[in-house]
């Protein structure tokens, strides 16, 4: 096992030993269910967003459309609560200094939280898509649903659409994932870093339904939090998803690489 | 000087800004030496274990660690060098065991045999599965001995080791320090506690407002104060007339019933025959040193200060 992997399981053993780990990743599988009881106990649904109006056409649509309802605070704000968390928390408990007085380098901390922290944004994620799907089918049944474009989807088929739609959804929350663990470890505040890159995650989607940002809006971050709908068109639009994938890239590289570097040269007084 | 030499600091500088935590420190550890850095809080001794373990850059000079730069070879510069400044940290909702073997896994792979024998070591065994949350400071400062000896060290920082501990658990750290010093393990001790540099080290370095007042062997620092002794006597009046006109013995003073005086060993033997040959009993002749916490006072001005400049400046 490399330096790197070695880290990357111990992070993995930290997360799985705080509460806050939890705290979002119970957020994530409540919501779903939630979600689900509340349409079971009326009689209306979420006909104006994408797919809310066949959501009782099966369990597989739970997920999608909780993904919509989710992208303005909810995931990110449980994203940052790790990765905003991920570096900060090391400052503060002073245990900064003590695994860096150890044999591994500097590199080798960072790349070992900073994939600890993308996996737990995708392990929220793909929780929320199992426990939707779960509940979903529990009340509605796991049948086939109308596409975006009003053909039918069966109903496997409409399960790999969905884990792929969760995959394209990872990315961009991956963007806002680099910007928290960015602001933690400039800032070596936890509570800043969380309340820092929900912030920014807002402010990318307020920029987004502003008049007049229309030629810059396919490149703002939040937009690709819709990308996965290019999955659920027929035939499949892949121009969001392609743009998804190299856009969320950028907005992860750029504060990755910024936040590398800054850890690399820290010092690590008292922390 | 060889590659061999464990700790090698020249012109090592550290600025904040306009504040300077440190000066200038020049300072060599070698091999198998219990070094003590001393100086008054805020003279720059926790900012120049930082740098030695590479936590923070100097703004100029340099630090080797048997040969290598921290800043230059990063972490291969720590190859058998563990320690501790500020105190050991742990993850405290991990159990102590647990800790160590997180840290094991930071090095080359650790055995597990090789654990249980420091926690055995540190007498920590019975507590090793509960959380280090519940630790006593004194748990966690020799649970972080433990973690710097599952390095295998050849050489160990320690700050302020037996800072907080109470009177039985400094005697267990000493006792430690010492065991580790006798198994050949190069030891450099920052410490405050001026009685436990004197029982433990050989060397010392005395850092004053960042800068090195004083660098050698403890025992010469010892033997640069002047020798006092005290006399009692019968018939202090025909003592003293004596002590006046003894070859060798100066600064005669009567003090309280006694006499003080300055002299070299000779000069005290060939004394205390002549008021024997006087025939004025002596009830008490004592040799007085000067001790380090005297020393150190006198070398620092008496500083004390609390205000830490190294932890405000971070």
């Amino acid at each position: 096992m490399t330096g790197v992997a070695r880290i990357y399981r111990w992070e993995i053993v930290k997360l799985l030993a705080q509460k806050r780990t939890y705290l979002g990743l119970g957020a994530a599988m409540i919501v779903p269910v939630i979600f689900v009881v509340v349409l079971q106990i009326q009689s209306g649904g979420p006909n104006d967003v994408p797919l809310g109006r066949y959501i009782r056409n099966s369990g597989i649509v739970t997920p999608l459309v909780v993904l919509l309802f989710m992208s303005i605070w909810g995931f990110p704000l449980i994203t940052a609560l790790v990765a905003g968390d991920i570096v900060a928390s090391e400052s503060q408990n002073g245990t900064l200094k003590t695994i860096l007085t150890r044999s591994r380098e500097r590199g080798q901390v960072f790349a070992g939280k900073v994939l600890a922290a993308f996996t737990y944004t995708a392990a929220v994620v793909v929780a929320m898509g199992l426990v939707g799907v779960l509940a979903g089918s529990i009340a509605w049944g796991f049948h086939s649903f109308t596409s975006l474009s009003g053909t039918p989807v069966s109903a496997g088929r409409g399960l790999g659409l969905m884990f792929a739609s969760l995959a394209v959804y990872v990315l961009p929350l991956s963007g806002i994932a680099a910007f928290a663990v960015l602001l933690s470890t400039v800032t070596r505040n936890s509570a800043a870093s969380v309340v820092g890159a929900l912030m920014f995650a807002l402010f990318m989607q307020l920029v987004g339904v502003l008049p007049g940002t229309e030629s810059i809006r396919p490149y703002l971050l939040g937009t690709q939090f819709d990308a996965w709908h290019g999955f659920l068109r027929t035939p499949a639009d892949w121009a969001p998803i392609v743009r998804a994938v190299w856009l969320s890239a950028l907005y992860i590289a750029v504060p990755l690489f910024t936040a590398y570097l800054v850890f690399l040269r820290r010092d690590v007084a008292g922390e | 000087m060889s590659d061999a030499t464990p700790v090698v600091a020249r012109g090592l500088v550290k600025r904040y800004g306009e504040i300077v935590a440190v000066a200038g420190v020049d300072l060599t550890v070698e091999p198998g030496d219990v070094f003590g850095y001393l100086g008054p809080n805020g003279a720059g001794k926790t900012t120049s274990l930082r740098m030695m373990l590479g936590l923070i850059r100097p703004s100029a000079g340099s630090v080797t660690l048997f040969g290598r730069d921290p800043m230059a070879d990063g972490a291969k510069a720590l190859d058998g060098v563990a320690g501790f400044v500020e105190g050991p940290r742990f993850y405290p909702y991990l159990s102590g065991r647990r800790n160590l073997r997180l840290l094991a896994d930071y090095d080359e792979p650790v055995s597990r045999s090789r654990i249980e024998e420091v926690l055995e070591l540190v007498e920590l065994r019975d507590r090793a599965k509960d959380g280090v949350g519940g630790y006593s400071h004194g748990m966690r400062q020799r649970l972080g001995i433990a973690a710097a000896l599952l390095r295998d060290p050849k050489l160990l920082l320690l700050d302020e080791p037996a800072t907080g501990l109470d009177p039985a658990g400094m005697r267990d750290m000493r006792d430690l320090i010492r065991r580790l010093a006798a198994e050949g393990l190069t030891i450099m001790l920052s410490s405050h506690l001026l009685y436990e540099v004197e029982e433990l080290c050989n060397r010392v370095a005395i850092i004053r407002q960042g800068s090195i007042i004083y660098e050698g062997q403890l025992g010469e620092l010892l033997a640069t104060a002047a020798t006092g002794h005290r006399l009692r006597v019968r018939d202090v009046e025909r003592a003293r007339t004596i002590c006046l006109n003894q070859r060798g013995i100066e600064n005669v003073v009567l003090d309280g019933g006694e006499l003080r005086f300055t002299a070299d060993e000779d000069a005290v033997a060939a004394l205390s025959l002549a008021l024997g040959q006087a025939r004025v009993p002596i009830t008490q002749l004592v040799t007085e040193s000067a001790s380090l916490e005297e020393l150190f006072l006198g070398m620092t001005g008496g500083e004390s200060s609390d205000a830490d400049r190294s932890a405000v400046a971070s």
